[in-house]
């Protein structure tokens, strides 16, 4: 298709968005297929997975799960600020999402560098030794988490993107499609870890 | 008459030469582009196939050890299934005519269209190259089973990958697909105005967006085992590999109504042009394209019968599979009703839908015996099923595509084949595939089989039969190219509708212009809108 | 140009909800000092499904958009239940 033909028509926005709907249900499904194998094994191993719960530290999950609501908060907030023509404010939020999404990824390194110095981490002899329920439990933990924090990353980045277009003014109150999506993103990777903290850190 | 001034070959925006085909974003050329590679793909697997045919013409061996025979099926196998029939029909015929049939001036996304080519492309290369690093070539088969996939040392890792790649590049298309047939129809046509080709690439493109992820995780949990040992197949460490099979088939089957979908989408329109009928029962066609896409999701366990489900499982699935045979009838009843008391016009496309009829209707009713659990039993693993799906999915889809290159190739390349030898070719083909894969459905109930290099002495004769069909297949198959690329260039030119078809892409020029229409047309009647004398 | 009949969501509503979420999260964590046996997972299950439907139909806008957003939303998740169930008829069963 050729670059005039691009200029002269109307953006559809309503197609822009629903290719973002159609790719969040991919990453659904992907990882609905995790959890699939996690309800097979918690099926399997009941005890061993409520035993192995208890290693995880709720208090760094509860507080990673309210991060990202707020976070979710602020830029479904940001779709609106845009709306209303409220340029820094949406600078604003946009920022304090992409903050909040690093805070959350450096608790989750801090999780993870504690399992893995107690040698809970996959395939270690520790992790085996410890029996099937946990070696599943764990493989899942580290699996399911490390997923979604890529998704955190990929999430950074595309609200960075956004941020950028806004600040340039790319993004403005009739065109703003791009943060909308960027927002819809964002919430998918808020959706997936409400679902994997109670799975995980809940199920003592 | 048309030439090829004015079409969308001369005009190549801002790149020249080879650039101008591999960043184009127009839908065309990208349909071109997968189409060359997928032919390649295809003729590769193929000669990869007659080599297995030769060393299957005796016992013992004969040119290759059992490790080379299961590397060999191997790569058959991915190469066919991921790079070949996946991608096949969408990629080619629907990136090519889909803007045309619904009147529009490309897809909704061109830019990511051209990312699906390119992670074609590197997904490709990557599984190949697994062919060559240390290690040697995969010997799982396609199906990349646990534990066997993480415990044998051959190259699974790019294999894997590659696989991963390619459904990515399948996703994207899909996606695309979905939003462009949802925002980007003519004016006037209304989703019951719409042709029943792009109705089976929106079905199929569901199945694209929704069925590949689970793969995708699939293959990324067998990198996991590979490289971290975490376990979730690993029955030494608590894991299931019969959960692998579930999710590896949880995708895999709706696969092969992705293939499939769009192969009798192809059917019900070459059908009604050659009938110069309306095609029987639009709507039934409709409806049933989209039961099999969602009845397709649950079927999926009646590959895995003999794995060790439970009983309770064996029957749901049993159930739920011969359900969805249900919808491929109707569409057969009606794709014959359509030619009855039709007007046959007898050409290259009309011979490849019918054959197709013959070939889809033994594949499809072979499928009943291997639904049924108590007969499958005996015939799991065996070459009956080898015959079954090459019965379906190289009869179903491979026809049809067939059928497509011969009906749109005028339209594609503004020329038009030599019809002789191109029915010659069809005759050769179908004698070939006949004579290769029928003795199949017998060795495979007298026990013999499938992935295996070697057998039995008493299946020696029904061997020899299917191999020697294997070169009259191949002979087909060159026929049938060598025709369709001289004709590519030194063919009659064609004019706009050689055929007489009432569908969207006759009314423009034979090669299209750049932007297909130079005003989208208003739609105000349904499709195959024949006059019956 | 974006063609949007806009309604703009009001800040307010956005925050509102952000407290219904904590405090549902809440819930489910206090919820995990009794013994609900096997209705443990329901009950996180529960509220989790809850959270996602607030963030669906409020953060994503689904309540705003077209239907055939929620529909295909709800086509979704609907096969992605029935893979779940079928997979159980296996596992339940064995």
């Amino acid at each position: 298709m050729s670059q005039t033909a691009a200029h002269t028509e109307h953006f559809d926005a309503t197609a822009s968005k629903l290719g973002m709907w159609l790719f969040i249900f991919t990453e659904l499904l992907l990882f609905g297929g995790l959890f699939i194998v996690y309800s097979v094994f918690r099926f399997n191993h009941q005890s061993a997975f409520h035993l192995a719960a208890q290693e995880l530290d709720v208090v760094l999950g509860a507080t990673n799960t309210a991060l990202l609501l707020v976070s979710s908060m602020t830029i479904a907030m940001s779709v609106s600020a845009v709306q209303y023509g409220h340029k820094k404010f949406t600078l604003f939020l946009v920022s304090l999402t992409i903050l909040i999404g690093l805070v959350f990824l450096v608790n989750k390194y801090f999780e993870w560098s504690l399992k893995i110095q107690h040698g809970l981490y996959p395939g270690s002899e520790v992790l085996h030794g410890l029996g099937n329920g946990d070696t599943l439990f764990f493989g899942l933990y580290f699996f399911m988490t490390g997923l979604h924090a890529l998704h955190i990353i990929v999430g950074v980045s595309i609200l960075g993107w956004v941020l950028a277009r806004v600040a340039h003014g790319h993004i403005h109150a009739t065109h703003f499609v791009h943060l909308e999506n960027g927002a819809l993103y964002w919430h998918l990777v808020d959706v997936i870890w409400i679902f994997l903290f109670p799975l995980f850190y809940l199920i003592t | 008459m048309s030439s090829h001034t004015g079409s969308f070959y001369e005009n190549t925006g801002k790149h020249k030469g080879i650039l101008a085909w591999i960043l184009t974003t127009d839908h065309k050329r990208i349909g071109l582009l997968y189409l060359y590679g997928i032919m390649i793909a295809f003729v590769a697997a193929a000669l990869l196939g007659l080599l297995m045919k030769i060393e299957l013409i005796a016992p013992g061996k004969t040119i290759m050890n059992a490790k080379l025979y299961n590397g060999f099926f191997t790569l058959h196998g991915i190469t066919m299934i991921f790079v070949v029939v996946i991608p096949g029909l969408p990629a080619v015929f629907g990136n090519f005519l889909l803007p045309l049939m619904i009147g529009a001036k490309d897809v909704a996304f061109p830019r990511l269209n051209l990312l699906s080519w390119w992670l074609f492309v590197i997904g490709t290369l990557v599984a190949i190259s697994s062919q060559f690093l240390a290690g040697g070539p995969p010997d799982t088969g396609w199906t990349f089973y646990a534990p066997y996939s993480f415990r044998t040392g051959t190259n699974m890792l790019p294999a894997v990958m590659g696989a991963f790649i390619l459904g990515f590049s399948s996703i994207l298309t899909g996606l695309n697909f979905i939003v462009t047939i949802h925002r980007m129809r003519a004016p006037g046509m209304t989703w019951f105005k719409m042709p029943l080709f792009p109705w089976a690439l929106y079905g199929t493109a569901w199945i694209q967006l929704l069925a590949t992820p689970i793969v995708g995780i699939t293959l990324l949990m067998v990198v996991g085992e590979r490289l971290l040992n975490i376990g979730f197949f690993d029955p030494a460490l608590g894991g299931d590999p019969v959960l692998y099979q579930h999710l590896f088939w949880i995708y895999s089957h709706p696969a092969v109504y992705i293939m499939i979908l769009p192969a009798m989408g192809v059917i019900s329109e070459i059908l009604p042009t050659f009938a110069r009928k309306p095609v029987f029962g639009y709507k039934a066609i409709v409806i049933s394209t989209m039961l099999i896409a969602i009845v397709g999701y649950f079927v999926w366990g009646h590959h895995m019968y003999t794995a060790g489900m439970s009983s309770t499982a064996l029957l749901a699935f049993s159930f739920l599979t011969f359900l969805v045979a249900i919808p491929s009838a109707i569409k057969v009843f009606n794709w014959i009703s359509t030619l009855y008391k039709g007007s046959i016009h007898l050409e290259p496309p009309f011979y490849w839908a019918a054959s197709f009829l013959f070939v889809f209707m033994i594949g499809g009713l072979t499928g009943l015996i291997l639904g049924s659990v108590a007969t499958d039993m005996h015939v799991h693993d065996t070459a009956f099923v080898v015959a079954h799906f090459h019965y379906i999915i190289f009869g179903g889809v491979g026809f049809s595509f067939f059928a497509a290159i011969h009906y749109w190739f005028p339209k594609i390349f503004g020329r038009m084949y030599d019809k002789g030898w191109a029915t010659v070719g069809w005759i050769t083909f179908f004698v070939g595939f006949v004579v290769l894969y029928t003795p199949m459905f017998y060795l495979g109930i007298k026990g013999m089989p499938r992935r295996y290099y070697d057998y039995l002495p008493q299946f020696h004769g029904g061997n020899i039969l299917s191999s020697f069909g294997a070169f009259i297949l191949i002979a087909g198959i060159a026929i049938i190219i060598i025709n369709l690329i001289r004709s590519a260039r030194y063919g009659a030119k064609a004019e706009a509708n050689p055929w007489g078809g009432t569908t969207l892409e006759w009314t423009i020029p034979s090669p299209p212009p750049l932007e297909n229409f130079d005003e989208i047309p208003t739609v105000t009647e349904r499709p195959y809108h024949f006059k019956q004398n | 140009m974006d063609n949007h009949t806009s309604h703009i969501v009001p800040y307010k509503t956005y925050v509102v909800i952000l407290l219904a979420l904590l405090t549902f999260t809440a819930l489910s964590i206090l919820i995990t000092s009794y013994d609900l046996g096997p209705l443990a997972v329901t009950a996180a299950l529960l509220f989790a499904t809850l959270k996602t439907t607030l963030v669906l139909l409020y953060f994503m806008h689904l309540k705003f958009e077209q239907r055939l957003f929620g529909i295909m939303v709800a086509v979704v998740l609907v096969v992605f239940i029935i893979v779940m169930v079928i997979t159980f008829l296996d596992y339940s069963f064995r």
